[in-house]
C-alpha cells in the first residue's frame, strides 16, 4: 500500500483552488462555496480519522455506543432538513430517527453477529464504517420518501378529502401515494446497484483496491454492503412513510395537515 | 326513513364564528337550507355532520350515533357532496366499483359515459356523475354543499329536480347550503340561517303552506 504523504494532498488541493480561480474569472458566483466546501471537507475528515484511530485502539462498547448514537441523531435530524413539506420538528425527529434505527442497527447486527462475524463483533474498524454506509443511505432514501409523500399528500389533499367523504377507509385513500414515495425512495439505492461495475466502481471497492486489497476481495465486500444497504434502506423507508402516512388521519379518519410544517 | 338530528353540534373549536350550540333536526324526505353571509362557516357545519372536521356535541341518523360506527361507514350513510367533485383516475368508469343502470339513465347517461375520459366532461356532466357517485353508497342523509354553484341555469334547474325527485322518492332527509335564496325557496322546506353566533330556523314556503291547506 502507498501512503499519502502532507504534499501529495496539497498537489491535489491545487487542483481546488484552480477550479475556484477559474469559476471566479467566469463569474459563476460558487468559489466561496467550493472552497469553504474543500475545507470542511479537510477539517471534518480529518478529525474523524483521529477519532476513529483512538477508537481503534480501544475496543469498548461504550465508546462505540457514544460515537454510534452521535451518528444516528444527526442522521435523524438531517433526515428533516430540506424537505418542502416537512413534518413538525420533533415528530420529524421522532420518526425519522426511529425508522433509521431499527432498519441500520438491524442490517449491522446482521452483518456483524452472523456475515462478517469479527471478533469481538462490536470491533470498532468494522462496526463503524458498516453503521456509517447503512445510516447514510438510509437517511437519504428516507428523506426523499418523506419529501415525496408530504408533498403529495399536501398536492392532493382536495382528492383525498373527496375519498374519505365517499367512505374509502383511508389505507384504500393513501395506498398509491404512500407506494409511490416508498418507490421514490428507492430508486437511487437500486440505480447504483444496477449500474454498479458497468458504469462506475463504487467508492468503497475503489478505496479497497487503492489501498492494496485484491480486486475479488473487494468486491465481495461491496456485494454485501449493497444489499446490506438496499435492505436497510427499503425497510427504513417503508416504516417511516407508513408511519407518517397512519398519522396524517386523525381516530375518525380525517386528513390531518398539522403534522406538516407548511410555510405560507 | 331515518331522520337527521343534530345535537348540543358545537364547532367553536374549528372557527371563531360559531360559537353556538346547533340543535335541530331534518326529517326523511324533508329538506333543510342553509344560508348565511359567505365566510360564515356553512361548509365547516356540514363537513362536521359529515365526520370530517372533529366537533363537540352528537349527530344522529335515527337511533344511530355518528361514533357509534367507524367513520367511513357514517360518510357512506350521511354523503357530502361538495360544490367542486375531485376526479383521481383518467376515465369515469375507474371512479365506480359498478355500472348501475337506472341511476346513471335516472342522471341521462348511457353505459359509454363510463369510457369517458374526466378531462373531456363538462361541469355540469361532472356534478351529474358526482351525484351518482355519492348516490350509489346508498346514502340515509343528504348533504349538498353548493351543489349547483358551478353550474349554469340549465343545468342547476335539472340537478334540482333530480335531486328532489331522488330526496323524496327516497324519502330523505337533505341539508341542502345555497347562497341563492330563490334556490333553497324552490329545493327545501325549512331555512336555516346562520350569522355570527347564532342561527334561526323558519319555514321557506309559509305562502305555498298556507294556499294548499
Amino acid at each position: 500500500m502507498i501512503h499519502l504523504t502532507f504534499w501529495d494532498l496539497a498537489i491535489a488541493s491545487i487542483l481546488i483552488i484552480m477550479l475556484a480561480i477559474t469559476s471566479l474569472l467566469l463569474q459563476l458566483n460558487i468559489a466561496r462555496q467550493l472552497l469553504v466546501a474543500a475545507t470542511r471537507n479537510v477539517i471534518q475528515l480529518l478529525l474523524v480519522g483521529y477519532i476513529l484511530k483512538l477508537i481503534f485502539a480501544n475496543t469498548n462498547l461504550f465508546y462505540l455506543g457514544g460515537i454510534v448514537t452521535i451518528m444516528l441523531l444527526v442522521a435523524g435530524f438531517e433526515i428533516n432538513a430540506r424537505q418542502k413539506y416537512p413534518l413538525k420538528r420533533w415528530i420529524g425527529f421522532k420518526i425519522g430517527t426511529s425508522a433509521l434505527f431499527l432498519s441500520s442497527f438491524a442490517m449491522a447486527l446482521v452483518a456483524l453477529l452472523v456475515i462478517v462475524a469479527p471478533a469481538p463483533w462490536y470491533s470498532p474498524q468494522y462496526a463503524i464504517p458498516l453503521l456509517g454506509m447503512l445510516l447514510g443511505n438510509t437517511m437519504n432514501g428516507i428523506s426523499l420518501g418523506m419529501d415525496k409523500l408530504n408533498q403529495s399528500v399536501y398536492q392532493q389533499r382536495l382528492i383525498i378529502e373527496q375519498r374519505l367523504m365517499l367512505g374509502q377507509d383511508f389505507q384504500e385513500v393513501i395506498h398509491d401515494i404512500r407506494a409511490e414515495s416508498i418507490r421514490t425512495g428507492m430508486i437511487p439505492i437500486i440505480n447504483s446497484m444496477a449500474i454498479a461495475g458497468l458504469v462506475s466502481l463504487p467508492g468503497m471497492m475503489t478505496g479497497q483496491i487503492l489501498s492494496g486489497t485484491p480486486p475479488v476481495e473487494a468486491v465481495k465486500y461491496q456485494i454485501l454492503l449493497f444489499f446490506l444497504i438496499t435492505a436497510g434502506t427499503g425497510f427504513g423507508i417503508m416504516l417511516a412513510v407508513s408511519m407518517i402516512a397512519r398519522r396524517l388521519f386523525d381516530d375518525r379518519q380525517r386528513l390531518t395537515l398539522a403534522l406538516l410544517k407548511i410555510k405560507r | 326513513m331515518a331522520d337527521l338530528t343534530v345535537k348540543n353540534l358545537n364547532l367553536a373549536a374549528i372557527t371563531t364564528k360559531l360559537t353556538q350550540n346547533f340543535n335541530f333536526t331534518t326529517a326523511g324526505g324533508q329538506c333543510l337550507g342553509v344560508s348565511g353571509p359567505s365566510g360564515i362557516g356553512k361548509s365547516v357545519l356540514l363537513r362536521a355532520i359529515a365526520d370530517m372536521l372533529p366537533h363537540q356535541g352528537e349527530i344522529y341518523l335515527g337511533e344511530l350515533e355518528s361514533q357509534s360506527v367507524p367513520a367511513p361507514q357514517w360518510r357512506k350513510k350521511v354523503a357530502l357532496l361538495p360544490a367542486e367533485s375531485q376526479w383521481w383516475f383518467d376515465r369515469v368508469g375507474e371512479h365506480f366499483s359498478q355500472y348501475n343502470d337506472s341511476l346513471f339513465q335516472y342522471f341521462g347517461f348511457e353505459q359509454d359515459v363510463m369510457n369517458w375520459q374526466i378531462s373531456h366532461i363538462s361541469s355540469g356532466e361532472k356534478q351529474r356523475l358526482a351525484c351518482i357517485r355519492v348516490l350509489m353508497n346508498e346514502p340515509q342523509a343528504l348533504l349538498l354543499d353548493e351543489p349547483t354553484a358551478n353550474l349554469d341555469p340549465q343545468n342547476q334547474g335539472l340537478l334540482e329536480t333530480l335531486i328532489t325527485q331522488y330526496q323524496s322518492e327516497h324519502q330523505l332527509p337533505v341539508i341542502w347550503i345555497s347562497h341563492d335564496l330563490q334556490q333553497l325557496e324552490k329545493v327545501s322546506d325549512r331555512l336555516l340561517y346562520l350569522i355570527e353566533g347564532s342561527y334561526s330556523i323558519s319555514p321557506v314556503k309559509p305562502v305555498l303552506e298556507g294556499e294548499t291547506a
